[in-house]
Order: structure tokens, then sequence, then C-alpha cells
């Protein structure tokens, strides 16, 4: 489940780029039992990172405080026709994923 | 400016909350939950699915004709339930994917049936077949088979069904869906045999239920129903529940196709 689909799409503005990210994570908290009592472990997307043609523009530390299957929006200066997004995630065991998509 | 905006905020934590006050920030929520769907994850998923080659045959489902010609997905969606004359019987959706998988894959009924409702941890292979599916007929207008004998017959079993008391409760849908102005906590229950109660709702199922992070389906919420009403639990593609999503998709016809969507 951990490395499942994402998805992406940027759509550009007068000179701005919207970017609205989705990606699949169970965002578990730590907190939260199974109906024979044990804790599930914690399991949570702890970096994001975006990058525009390979620089980087975002970088974020999220916590467990985000949702399952998490969506992010977010608006970034220019941007054209072209340009490669890309966005990719780091949780707490190490696993990765990551997306790519043309502003369109 | 600020201190303006403070103090309104403070008057509506303070002030009694009107029904109507308190419907609007439920509404509010919901548009807000609405904005960040993750719906697309499950399509893709479903993608996936209706590719992948399973089975005792290894075929797929991509010949699998869903009422508009095999294969065909565009549209396939806001034309169901419907009459296929190959079953000989009126078919919702996840009938239908039942029914090929079974013929196109040679599957047993019993082994695609085993997990048909899936968990937030995994969501079920009927449950993002739907989702990817009912994806491909988003903005057309919704229009079920009616002019056969058998889907005629479906949608009057189907009223029938809907009023229908029985169970050690004495329950039917209509005990909760059958008069306007009721509500389980926040949520309005829509009275489904109107036309403009039911068209919102059946422009937007399959869906992603934010309260539990999955994908839900219309024969789970028939299933879910039922047990609510303490009946029997109903087999999944049975007649009874076709019979009750052809009632309510042939009330809501012509309804726009906006799904899959989001539930609380």
């Amino acid at each position: 489940m951990a490395a499942g689909p994402m998805k992406m799409r940027a759509a550009l503005g007068a000179g701005y780029t919207d970017v609205r990210v989705l990606m699949s994570h169970p965002m578990e908290t730590g907190q939260r039992k199974t109906p024979d009592g044990k804790l599930v472990e914690l399991h949570f997307i702890q970096n994001v990172t975006v990058k525009v043609n390979g620089k980087t523009v975002v970088e974020s530390q999220i916590s467990q405080a985000i949702s399952r299957n998490p969506v992010f929006s977010f608006r970034v200066k220019g941007g054209a026709k072209g340009d490669k997004i890309e966005v990719a995630w780091l949780d707490n065991k190490g696993e990765t994923n990551s997306t790519e998509a043309t502003i369109a | 400016m600020r201190a303006v905006a403070c103090s309104a905020l403070i008057a509506l934590t303070l002030a009694p909350q009107s029904a109507s006050a308190q419907k609007s920030q439920y509404e509010e929520y919901q548009r807000m939950t609405a904005a960040s769907a993750p719906v697309e994850l499950f399509e893709l998923a479903g993608e996936a699915a209706w590719k992948k080659r399973q089975g005792p045959k290894n075929a797929s489902l991509e010949q699998c004709d869903l009422g508009q010609g095999a294969g065909v997905l565009k549209g396939a969606y806001a034309g169901l339930p419907r009459y296929f004359a190959d079953a000989d019987r009126v078919m919702d959706l996840e009938t239908r994917l039942l029914h090929c998988m079974m013929t196109l894959q040679g599957r047993s009924r019993d082994e695609a049936t085993k997990r048909v409702f899936g968990s937030a941890d995994q969501a079920s292979e009927m449950e993002v077949l739907s989702a990817y599916v009912a994806g491909q007929s988003h903005g057309m207008p919704m229009r079920p088979g009616k002019d056969h004998p058998k889907e005629k017959a479906a949608y009057l079993l189907g009223q029938k069904l809907f009023f229908h008391r029985a169970g050690p409760w004495d329950f039917s849908c209509a005990s909760c869906h059958g008069d306007e102005g009721k509500r389980i906590r926040m949520s309005d229950l829509p009275v489904l045999y109107k036309p403009q109660h039911v068209q919102p709702l059946m422009a937007t199922w399959p869906a992603y239920r934010v309260s539990t992070s999955k994908i839900v389906t219309l024969q789970w919420r028939m299933n879910d129903c039922y047990r609510q009403m303490r009946m029997p639990e109903p087999v999944f593609g049975s007649d009874t529940t076709v019979a009750l999503l052809t009632f309510m998709t042939q009330t809501a016809e012509g309804v726009q196709y906006r799904g899959p969507a989001i539930k609380r």
C-alpha cells in the first residue's frame, strides 16, 4: 500500500502554476489499535519535495496529523508550458515514491 | 477589519445556532472535503485491475460488455442498470462486472465475491473497478434501461421492496427514507422515491467515504442498509439489490453523473 499510485495535475495560471497532487499512504498515527488491541505501527510521510525542471522549490516536513491518502495543492510562482514538475515523498520507514507531470 | 472579523467569529461561536446555520456549516465542510477527494487514486488502481489478466482463463476484463459493446467504457455506467440478453436479467455495474469475471476470466462466483467490500488498508477489486468504470461516465446524463419488460419488472420489484416492512424491527427503506426532514446526526436523509432527492445521490456514487477512508459502492450501500435494518444479509448482485438500484436509478433518470464523488 505504501508505494501505491500517485497522481498530479499542474495547471498554468497568469504568472503562477497550480499543482495538485494525490498520494496513497496509510498515514498511521501510531495511536490506532486493531480489534485485538494491538497498536498499529506509526507509519507516515515525513518529507515531501517538489522540483521544477530538476530545481527544488519546496522542501517540506509533514506529520502524522495529515490524513490518509493525502492531497496537497500549492501554487508555484512562474512556470511555463512544458516545464516538468516532480513530487517525491519519504516516509518514516524509508519508503519513497514520486511522480512527474508536465505543466499543461 | 481584523477586529470586525474577530468579533463576528465570537458572535458565531456564542450564539445558539439555528438548524439552518448548522446545515450551511455542514455543507461548507462537504464542499471542502470534496475539493480534496483522492478518488482518482482508486480509479488508477481500477484501471490496473481492469487490464489485469487473471482467473483460469488468464484473461483481463477489457472485453467485458457493460452495455455499450465489448470493452466500451465511455458512458457505460450512465446506462446502467439495464437488461443484458446474454445473462437474461437486469444488472447493475457490480453485478455485470461479476458476470464478466465469471464468463471472461472463468472465475467461480465464490472466488470472485470472496472480498467484494474492502477496507481502508486495501480496497477490493470490485470497488476500484467500480470507481474506474464510473469515472468514464463523468458529465453524462444517466439513462438506465427502462423499456425492456425485465427492466420494468425490476423497477416495480424495487419499488415494492423499498416500502416493504420486514425483519425484527419491522423496517423498510421508507422507514428512514420515506419522509422529508429526517436526518441521522448531521446527514439529511433523502427521500429516495422523489427525483429531486435521489438525483444528487445517484449522480455521485460510487464515492470515497472520508470517515472510513475507503471507496464505497452501491452494492455496499444496499448491503449496509439491510444490516442497519437488522435484515438477513442480501446476496451480492442478487435480484433484490439490483431491483432497488434499478428503482432508484430510474427515479433519478436524466441527472448528470458527476462521480465518483465523496461522502462524509
